[in-house]
């Protein structure tokens, strides 16, 4: 039990994490804040039943939950998840492209990323996970994982390539 | 211009990822020698790594709703000494058997033997809390002096809690600071001449007296912050 109280405690240190995973997913400071103070909570509420492993990746899959639960609950049908079994990942970045027009910039090319290859190239990029943290955060295969990633990147550089 | 093979792309993924085997990661460098298709697809995803590390925000939390999170912990969960602290101290005095001291003045090596004992997981801190008026009450009956616990959030140094420690032979009161990811550990004790301050190995120390207390902040955190951290936290007394 002391060691759960612990670990409670360790989640402070991973807020950082949360906030940059909740800003991404959610792409507005206001959402992202309201989604981590509802992870934090769960978290908390939850900590007694911890069982063990990396707190941080606890912490952070209770943050995408919540943040995925709050994009559903906003009826945001532009923010429609993707299916894992696409056809060709170059022809995916094609349809992005001409979805999105604006995408110059580094930031803009990630934000307009479908929703699931962004927290995986945040996750991969930003917090320096593993396949098997991104998994275990996301619930996803690492097969999955390693094929969002992929597909991420190859979007990410048919945009820069796009940007006369 | 050349193509990459279609079958290579999720490889190259893995590899660029750290998450191919040796033997697989060999195969597939050894098929870039002769595909420049694929060599150039590495390039890519090596160069937008780059882009990605220099052109995408990493999001800090917000001050206010740290601020705002931290007093639902202290409500949460309760205060104590984790399991670890004996060994944890059993830790410091044999490191203070490796390293030359004399019982009065603490040495730098000393301070940064703690500092980084501190750093490993699990160590930083026995008690946990934003609040000064949990950590302050918590050396109570633990040392023979009462250490100034300061609210210093103002100046963005969140109080992240308090351990023990023994350095310069005795033991002292730890408070641990943070600076966005920067862990700032301030020793605290009474009397006593302070290390002075200085670098060492990456790793800055400002040491400074008052009211009768010796204090020596050391962080991983640039010189020029941690003595704004050092002068919010004597102006807040």
């Amino acid at each position: 039990m002391e060691e759960r109280d612990r670990r409670a405690v360790l989640l402070l240190r991973h807020l950082d994490a949360a906030y940059n995973l909740a800003r991404h997913l959610m792409r507005d400071p206001t959402q992202a804040e309201d989604v981590v103070q509802d992870a934090m909570l769960k978290a908390l509420a939850g900590a007694a039943t911890f069982r063990g492993g990396d707190p941080r990746a606890w912490l952070l899959r209770i943050v995408r939950n919540t943040a995925y639960d709050t994009l559903s609950a906003g009826k945001r049908r532009g923010e429609e998840l993707l299916e894992d079994d696409l056809a060709d990942p170059s022809a995916d970045a094609e349809t992005l492209l001409s979805q999105r027009q604006n995408v110059a910039l580094a930031a803009d090319a990630l934000a307009a990323l479908p929703l699931e290859w962004r927290e995986a190239l945040v996750l991969r990029e930003l917090e320096g996970l593993s396949y098997r943290e991104i998994a275990e955060i996301t619930q996803t295969p690492i097969g999955t994982v390693m094929s969002r990633l992929s597909r991420a990147r190859q979007a990410m550089l048919t945009a820069r390539d796009s940007t006369p | 211009m050349t193509e990459p093979c279609a079958d290579k792309r999720l490889l190259l993924t893995a590899d660029l990822d750290g998450e191919l085997d040796a033997g697989r990661s060999a195969e597939l460098h050894n098929h870039m020698r002769g595909c420049p298709g694929c060599a150039a697809l590495r390039d890519d995803l090596l160069s937008l790594r780059r882009t990605l590390a220099t052109d995408i925000a990493y999001h800090r939390v917000p001050h206010a709703l740290r601020q705002k999170l931290a007093p639902s912990t202290k409500r949460e969960t309760a205060w104590r000494l984790p399991a670890g602290f004996a060994g944890g101290a059993l830790a410091a005095g044999m490191a203070l058997l490796l390293l030359p001291h004399s019982p009065d003045a603490v040495s730098t090596n000393e301070l940064l033997a703690s500092h980084l004992r501190a750093l490993q997981p699990g160590h930083l801190t026995d008690v946990a809390s934003n609040d000064q008026h949990n950590v302050k009450p918590w050396f109570d009956g633990k040392l023979d002096f009462a250490p100034p616990v300061r609210d210093v959030s103002a100046q963005g140094f969140v109080l992240d809690g308090g351990r023990l420690d023994y350095v310069g032979g005795r033991t002292v009161a730890v408070l641990v600071y943070l600076r966005q990811k920067h862990v700032i550990d301030l020793y605290v004790r009474p009397d006593a001449p302070t290390a002075v301050s200085n670098t060492a190995n990456g790793y800055n120390i400002v040491s400074w007296t008052q009211n009768g207390f010796a204090f020596t902040a050391i962080s991983d955190l640039n010189i020029n912050e941690l003595q704004q951290f050092a002068d919010a936290f004597q102006a807040q007394s």
